[in-house]
């Protein structure tokens, strides 16, 4: 049977300022190990909230959060920050790499915060993502030089990095023309079938999310259908 | 390990603003460079004007003071023990101003382990001769050997030389104010008048300058035989012991020791020049207060760079956040680079005060009062510089500390959804 990595009860969540109003109800839901989700809905559905919520970035909502089984409830911000270290991979709608960087130290940042290998095995590690996903020519590039498609390429390496439990996607193909999104989500489906990597992905991209293997369909803060 | 990514962290937000960390550093060098040259120099001009007295005054003087006796007869009658007593016009009785056993006392001084030094001491009230005009002046009898080594006495010689005094007897060296009223060059010879009516022709075997001119413009040195010779005095008879110590810091305790063993009058340095040291340490003090108020601008110039870096760099730090950096080590990256910042500018400044004083070294001066000092006095003191690096990297890192709190406490949720 498969094993459940992240699982949502009853999570409530209301903004107070300026009025106060609620942006999530009752969301509870569950990811399996291997399984590739999508999260879809009109802009201002509360998707986004529920995934910052999700990746433990946001404490302030009513419920309870379970990932790989340990409720994220009472955790200190560094336990929280060392959960998104090793159990979480992010790609965002812009690519945000710290262009102070090359490539190859970005994609490297995370697995040298995380110690659990050397430098020298962490760099070796990240080459390799680099090189499943056709892009180790860039490596010793400045961050700030390689184009749109690249940059989100890099950005999934980052997340693949600490081998996480379950990746999550802000958009991640929101800010990409029709050539790239293909690529990114062929990377994504590729991920989930030859390595049985978690995806959770928010879109409002709907022939993306139709392409996953299970769809949450989210309205006014509610899922309407899983 | 951790500490080393941190580092490198820091290390590329200062290069990816190179200019602006370059003009913080600056700041911060220029600070500590104008610190270490102004109190190298305030201390050094302490120096030279403590010098100008201090260094010619004894540590303990052992005199004989003439004062009244204080306890008078009737407060010895037992008649009158519990009564108030109206006396008036109360004169010294003991008139004597040399001290007795000086001899014995000198020796006894000599034994002691924390005296450097001793040089005796008897002056003569004379007048000298000039035509029909006669000026009052002192004739100081000295110790010639111990009063260069104690008190550099050779240092103010400006004409002629301080060993004359003991190869050539009845000579005299005089201030050179003194010599320039007499019209006395070396080799000349003054005639004095003693208060008791005697006459002595002295050769002028040199004259003096201690840049004081009311000494230069009376007093004048000769042996401790001649002046007793002049005062018809026995080869006792002496009115001062000098006494040079290791640590002038004992001087008072050891005044006051000495007084009740040798039954004597005793005063120490800082009881007679008490306005010198409150003259150097408020300089030291207004010194130290522009050093501080240049640093804490300094720190006010890391503060901004600091903030306006956070700002630039929101993106970066909610990326970080997000991947797993914690708030704390956030803080520890702005930390590195606020003291990083102290560190680089603060050596740079340490050497370019020194530097500067260096500079300030070199450049002549010369005053008539001070005949010794060829360039403007520098005092090159290794706390200064101590203070100086440990005081910048206080401020850079209480500069650093808000804006560092700050960026540790950016939300990365507001960063990333606001784009």
């Amino acid at each position: 049977m498969s094993e459940i990595v992240l699982e949502a009860r009853q999570i409530n969540k209301s903004f107070h300022d300026p009025v106060t109003a609620k942006v999530l109800s009752d969301i509870t839901f569950s990811v399996n190990r291997g399984e590739f989700v999508s999260i879809t809905g009109k802009s201002g559905c509360g998707k986004s909230t529920l995934l910052y919520i999700l990746s433990t970035m946001d404490t302030n909502y009513e419920g309870e959060l379970l990932i790989d089984q340990v409720s994220m409830r009472n955790k200190k911000e560094t336990d929280l920050a060392l959960v998104r270290n090793q159990k979480i991979g992010f790609v965002f709608q812009f690519h945000y790499l710290l262009n102070e960087f090359s490539v190859l130290r970005n994609v490297m940042l995370p697995g040298l915060k995380l110690h659990k290998y050397s430098e020298e095995e962490v760099e070796q590690r990240a080459m390799q993502k680099l090189k499943t996903l056709g892009i180790d020519h860039l490596a010793l590039k400045k961050a700030n030089l390689v184009s749109g498609g690249e940059k989100q390429r890099i950005a999934i390496a980052r997340a693949l990095i600490n081998d996480p439990l379950i990746i999550m996607g802000d958009e991640p193909t929101g800010n990409l023309d029709k050539k790239n999104s293909d690529i990114v989500f062929n990377i994504f489906q590729q991920l989930t079938e030859e390595f049985k990597q978690t995806m959770l992905i928010v879109t409002h991209d709907q022939s993306f999310a139709d392409r996953t293997e299970r769809i949450i369909e989210m309205q006014d803060g509610r899922i309407i259908s899983q | 390990m951790i500490n080393k990514l941190i580092i490198s962290v820091a290390e590329s937000l200062l290069m990816a603003r190179w200019r602006q960390t370059l003009v913080a550093a600056l700041g911060v060098t220029f600070s500590i460079a104008m610190f270490i040259a102004l109190l190298s120099f305030m201390a050094g001009l302490n120096d030279l004007l403590d010098g100008l007295i201090l260094n010619r005054t004894p540590h303990v003087r052992i005199f004989n003071e003439i004062k009244p006796s204080a306890t008078q007869p009737i407060e010895r009658d037992s008649a009158y023990a519990n009564a108030h007593h109206f006396i008036h016009s109360i004169r010294s009785a003991n008139s004597r101003q040399w001290l007795y056993n000086s001899g014995a006392i000198i020796q006894s001084l000599k034994k002691e382990e924390q005296v450097l030094g001793i040089s005796p001491k008897l002056t003569a009230q004379v007048f000298f001769n000039d035509g029909s005009v006669e000026i009052t002046g002192v004739i100081n009898g000295i110790d010639v050997n111990a009063e260069s080594k104690l008190f550099h006495f050779n240092d103010y010689i400006m004409a002629g030389s301080a060993a004359d005094l003991t190869k050539i007897p009845n000579s005299i060296i005089l201030g050179n104010e003194l010599a320039g009223k007499l019209l006395a060059d070396v080799g000349d010879v003054v005639v004095i008048t003693t208060s008791k009516g005697e006459q002595f022709p002295l050769k002028v075997v040199g004259y003096f300058q201690s840049g004081l001119k009311e000494i230069d413009r009376t007093q004048s040195y000769a042996t401790v035989g001649m002046v007793q010779k002049i005062l018809n005095k026995p080869n006792d008879y002496i009115t001062e012991i000098q006494v040079k110590l290791k640590d002038v810091n004992q001087a008072p305790a050891l005044a006051k020791r000495y007084a009740k063993i040798y039954e004597v009058d005793a005063e120490d340095i800082q009881t007679a020049n008490s306005q010198f040291e409150t003259g150097s340490s408020l300089r030291t003090l207004i010194s130290y207060a522009v050093g501080i108020v240049l640093l804490i601008v300094a720190g006010f110039g890391i503060y901004n760079i600091l903030n306006m870096m956070i700002y630039e760099k929101m993106d970066s730090i909610a990326i970080l956040k997000a991947t797993g950096f914690s708030g704390s080590d956030v803080n520890k990256i702005f930390s590195v680079i606020a003291l990083s910042i102290g560190i680089f500018g603060g050596i740079v400044g340490l050497i370019t005060g020194f530097v500067l004083c260096y500079i300030i070294d070199q450049i002549p001066f010369s005053t008539p009062s001070l005949p010794t000092i060829t360039s403007y006095p520098v005092h090159y003191n290794p706390t200064f510089y101590i203070i100086g690096i440990v005081f910048s990297l206080i401020t850079t890192y209480l500069a650093g500390w808000f804006p560092a709190r700050k960026a540790s406490k950016i939300d990365p949720v507001i960063i990333i959804r606001g784009k």
